[in-house]
């Protein structure tokens, strides 16, 4: 029972998802885990944290890049494609249906790796169902809306008026090259999610 | 009774077959309502088509044969009883390394010429202790990347130690010419012709230069599934036969290149997929391979020959990723499946070969076959340093490639 939990790599260039897959891993134990969210240098991010296991979303072209490193990288621990053993075909299809697929250390035990890869579905799902409600709700709802919550999202934490939220808000947009209300809509995604922890 | 069947595909020229076979009614009209999904990389497609979400997909020409040889994750045994057509990639430089061939003296299309201009490039920088040449492939099991090192292996370049072969996405292809991040690449339309509009490179030949008439995408099938559907199975590959027919007709291009660009499809302007169809993209030049740039239906082109099977399985004994052995030979060569397409083709009343395999480099020229009744032109097939590929000799032929 004392042994460490495998480490996890979380590629995903999705930062919101890649985030609250890493605080449900955290959650559970896992203090090895790493997010990249940008896939420059990937051959030698991933030669440095030898991760055992990698989690990737479907989404991302690089997958055919990447299988070809472990591939070639023979020196180092060499990841291969989740599910070789057919006998789980379930698993592999809802890993596929929610958008996510995973890369483990050869030798690794599957029991070992079941847990990652179900935390990691699940938070897929959970991520796509909410950026639905998010796609339904931006209809209706003004982006003023958005940006009110994630305002009050911020005094309550960070414990300032109304006008300071704001400022912080539009300087996380400005650094961050992005719209203050894709910013706003992170923060109320990852508070609605991460709120959740522990249940 | 409608029977629907989900394709993964590629936003590539070289789908047009498949989505023109949904889009003109050709699948309909055999009883099959064809669901295309389009995917970002060629592992989505394998692991889909591994968990049975996909029966059929667009693939490249060597992974239904990197598939039966166990080189991929997953047993799942595929099978192609269809190309999709000839040609269809080019190899673009950016513009620094253009320059750099002009001044050697380099200009045109013709593979052989390219060649050499980039080995005296490539010796001009080895004697100074550059930093290698780095060319982009989407795939390693890809016509890109067997047909890239057989050129440069030809002009005398080692594409293990002279140049360096990174994987990369094709739609990230032309961005990292234009960043510097890459010197070359060679892909399947339209991203050359992007990276050409965007002005970050220079087509500098052709797949129909490097070999002419040779096959880059495949209907990869579940072989599995195949078993179970045969009726199925040759209902699409005769839409499949009839969309292709459609397809090389110039008369259709413009239409089928506004079709291919649509945003469920392509999302490019058709600006950039038309030159790939009407061979517009070769410029004034005429290439050794010919005019044709890709050729979906002329010239048994969805014919899935297995010599060409056995030459890719060649290259990837050339390259380590399997060892030469008369079993796994006979693997990839049952990858490709001539005789289901003749046996459907032959009811449509097509004219087909009769052989399953040809001496890859025997026609110089296009020739008329006698076919039963019809004529069937094949040709010009060869590989621009004229060496001939005989798939009965192929023991021969790795043992010289690998000298």
């Amino acid at each position: 029972m004392s042994e460490t939990l495998p480490s996890v790599l979380i590629i995903d260039e999705n930062a919101t998802r890649a985030s609250i897959i890493e605080a449900g891993l955290a959650a559970a134990g896992h203090s090895q885990v790493t997010v990249i969210n940008e896939m420059r240098g990937i051959a030698a991010k991933i030669a440095l944290h030898e991760p055992d296991v990698i989690v990737i979303d479907l989404e991302n072209p690089n997958r055919d890049m990447l299988e070809n490193i472990f591939q070639l990288s023979r020196a180092v621990k060499r990841p291969i494609a989740m599910f070789v053993d057919r006998s789980d075909t379930e698993a592999m299809q809802s890993a596929i249906d929610a958008g996510v697929s995973a890369y483990v250390v050869d030798g690794l035990r599957q029991e070992r790796v079941k847990n990652i890869l179900d935390m990691a579905i699940s938070r897929f799902n959970a991520f796509s169902r909410l950026e639905r409600e998010l796609e339904a709700a931006r209809g209706a709802l003004e982006e003023r809306k958005v940006i009110d919550q994630a305002k009050g999202l911020i005094m309550k934490s960070r414990g300032v008026d109304e006008d300071a939220a704001y400022k912080l808000l539009r300087k996380a947009a400005m650094n961050g090259n992005r719209k203050i209300v894709d910013v706003a809509e992170s923060l109320v995604m990852s508070a609605r999610l991460l709120g959740d922890e522990g249940k | 009774m409608i029977t629907e069947l989900s394709a993964g595909f590629l936003p590539l020229t070289d789908s047009a077959i498949l989505i023109a076979a949904k889009e003109l009614g050709f699948a309909e009209a055999e009883g099959i309502a064809l669901n295309l999904v389009r995917e970002t990389s060629w592992a989505n497609v394998r692991d889909k088509l591994a968990v049975g979400q996909f029966e059929i997909s667009h693939s490249l020409a060597p992974m239904p044969i990197a598939a039966n040889l166990g080189l991929t994750p997953f047993d799942t045994r595929l099978i192609a009883p269809m190309a999709l057509g000839l040609g269809g990639n080019a190899i673009t430089v950016s513009t620094a390394l253009l320059a750099r061939m002009q001044d050697c003296g380099f200009s045109g299309l013709d593979a052989a010429a390219a060649g050499r201009a980039l080995a005296e490039v490539v010796a001009a920088g080895k004697s100074r202790g550059d930093k290698p040449l780095q060319f982009g492939v989407v795939h390693p099991f890809s016509g890109h990347n067997f047909e890239l090192r057989y050129w440069l292996s030809a002009a005398g370049i080692s594409p293990d130690s002279d140049i360096e072969i990174v994987i990369l996405p094709p739609s990230l292809m032309a961005d990292a010419l234009a960043s510097g991040q890459i010197d070359g690449y060679c892909v399947g339309e339209p991203w050359n012709s992007i990276a050409v509009a965007r002005g970050a490179g220079r087509i500098i030949t052709t797949k129909s230069s490097i070999w002419a008439s040779s096959p880059e995408k495949v209907l990869a099938v579940r072989e599995d599934w195949a078993g179970e559907n045969a009726d199925t199975l040759h209902a699409l590959l005769r839409a499949l036969y009839r969309s292709a027919e459609w397809c090389g007709q110039p008369s259709n291009h413009s239409e089928l290149a506004s079709l291919l660009g649509s945003s469920a499809y392509l999302d490019q302007p058709a600006e950039f997929i038309l030159p790939a169809l009407d061979g517009s993209i070769l410029g004034a030049s005429v290439p050794s391979g010919g005019r044709d740039f890709f050729q979906p239906h002329a010239r048994a082109a969805t014919f899935p020959w297995q010599s060409h099977a056995l030459w890719f399985y060649s290259q990837m004994v050339r390259c380590g990723y399997v060892d030469h052995s008369a079993a796994n030979a006979e693997t990839a060569r049952q990858s490709y499946r001539p005789d289901i397409y003749r046996a459907v083709m032959t009811g449509l009343g097509a004219p087909v070969p009769s052989a399953n395999s040809k001496v890859e480099g025997a026609l110089t020229e296009t020739i008329a076959v006698g076919v039963s009744s019809q004529f069937l032109y094949l040709g010009p097939d060869g590989f621009f340093d004229g060496a001939v590929f005989d798939p009965d000799r192929l023991d021969a032929y790795i043992t010289s490639q690998n000298s």
